[in-house]
């Protein structure tokens, strides 16, 4: 059984995290305490949310600098959804600076390509492509279908960091990972089976201390 | 490429699970709990739970069974049914659905789907429009009307002018429930689903009359919808949806597949 401490920064959908780490037979606490990600084991940055709201959020609790603290501490992190997007230096989503974990910015996805129209939110079930065999990813096949929220996907600066990529428009990583850290694009705790196993893969994971 | 969804419609009426025939004389088929976990044992994509007598009854059972559901199954569910305020809307989500779909309320105070929007997203707020299909004219261009309170009530508002004015004021998905198809089993309204699908750039949910498997192939195709509802068609175990899903991909239709349970 994993303690996974999952930051509450007045928007996401926090309760339905907790609800799948429970069902998991793990102990999830919800806080907006930057002293109590201090004493976390593991770190959940859930999803659902605009970024410009995320962000004033997590800057005015504090939870901002706590949590660049506990990642470069070494702390096994998870960011959903709008937790992989803050992750980066800047969003296009109401033009925010973000947290600065990761070198990169966030993009709407085109509304358009090759003529056709796009759909923007893209809503629903999309394939992941495993690029590395990374232990978040165990015992999930290759191009299963998780479940996706999003007007805007992550590009990092540096592809090494991309574990998954999905296709909506064009090609975008789903997924990354560095040292620490992994983040998803998509809804883990809302993907079936296969998103609670990446979830349980998440609270066993022993990265290697950085 | 995003699939196709399949989302059962389990119509609840005082905790447990009916299906309406035309919305009129309902019969019990089961606990709306077990039938969402059944369901997303068998591969829905989604489920949505339709409090249907919401508007004048007590709503503490309907948020009961929305605790209960969330504990359980772990893919998106919605709620609907006799929502008004804001207050209804915060309600649902904070037991744990993902989803609120307004219908009537929004139709009686738009207001509603922008407080709904600004507040919790739009990904949180599905409009659901019931349509009934009028002879064109001037007003109804689209050929279709909104209806409100289970079909019962006329607005004069034309369906794809409130599809539009419901995207315009926040609505993150629509809902095209026929009023003349439904628990019809003759197959979805394709005209009206496809005219407001090509018109919106949110997902449509094509609603009301699915019978066979090709209904929902017509409703991906021909309806260019990007989701469907179905009720009857699986709550009797006529057409079970793993069965249900293999027929679509065998036809080329995008669906998701569930490959750790199978």
């Amino acid at each position: 059984m994993a303690r996974v401490t999952i930051v509450d920064y007045k928007a996401g959908n926090l309760a339905s995290v907790a609800r799948a780490l429970e069902h998991l037979g793990h102990h999830a606490e919800i806080t907006d305490e930057p002293l109590q990600l201090c004493r976390a084991e593991r770190i959940i940055l859930p999803g659902v949310g605009a970024a410009g709201a995320t962000m004033e959020n997590l800057n005015r609790l504090g939870l901002s600098e706590a949590l660049r603290n506990e990642i470069v501490a070494g702390k096994p992190f998870l960011g959903i959804c709008i937790g992989i997007q803050v992750l980066l230096d800047y969003s296009d989503e109401d033009a925010t600076e973000c947290l600065g974990i990761i070198r990169g910015r966030v993009l709407r996805y085109p509304s358009s390509v090759d003529g056709r129209f796009l759909k923007v939110p893209q809503i629903g079930w999309n394939r992941v492509h495993q690029l590395s065999s990374h232990p978040l990813f165990q015992g999930v096949p290759d191009n299963t279908h998780f479940y996706f929220v999003n007007a805007y996907y992550p590009l990092p600066a540096d592809p090494a960091v991309t574990i998954g990529t999905s296709e909506y428009g064009l090609r975008f990583t789903a997924a990354l990972a560095r040292d620490n850290v992994v983040a998803t694009q998509f809804h883990l705790e809302k993907s079936g089976a296969p998103g609670l196993k990446l979830l349980d893969n998440f609270c066993r994971w022993q990265p290697a201390r950085c | 490429m995003l699939a196709k969804r399949i989302i059962p419609c389990l119509d609840v009426r005082n905790g447990q699970v009916t299906k309406g025939v035309r919305f009129l004389d309902n019969l019990e088929v089961g606990d709306p709990v077990a039938m969402a976990r059944f369901y997303y044992e068998q591969g829905a994509d989604e489920i949505v739970f339709y409090d249907i007598t919401a508007s004048n009854e007590r709503r503490g059972i309907m948020l009961e069974v929305v605790r209960a559901v969330a504990r359980e199954i772990f893919i998106p569910f919605s709620v609907g049914g006799g929502l008004r305020t804001l207050e209804d809307m915060r309600a649902v989500l904070l037991a744990g659905a993902e989803k609120v779909s307004i219908d009537s309320g929004a139709v009686r105070n738009p207001e509603l789907i922008t407080q709904g929007a600004r507040a919790f997203g739009s990904q949180c707020v599905v409009l659901s429009m019931q349509v009934k299909r009028r002879s064109p004219s001037a007003q109804f261009p689209s050929g279709y009307e909104v209806m409100i309170d289970g079909g019962r009530i006329a607005t004069g508002r034309d369906a794809l002018q409130w599809a539009l004015e419901g995207e315009r004021l926040g609505a993150g998905e629509l809902c095209i429930n026929s009023i003349d198809r439904d628990g019809t089993k003759l197959g979805y309204d394709l005209e009206i689903t496809r005219r407001i699908s090509e018109s919106v750039s949110i997902p449509v949910i094509a609603s009301g009359g699915a019978g066979a498997p090709e209904h929902l192939y017509q409703a991906f195709t021909a309806g260019a919808a990007d989701a469907a509802l179905i009720a009857s068609i699986v709550h009797y175990g006529e057409y079970p949806i793993p069965g249900l899903k293999r027929y679509l991909m065998e036809r080329n239709i995008e669906m998701r597949l569930d490959q750790l349970t199978g």
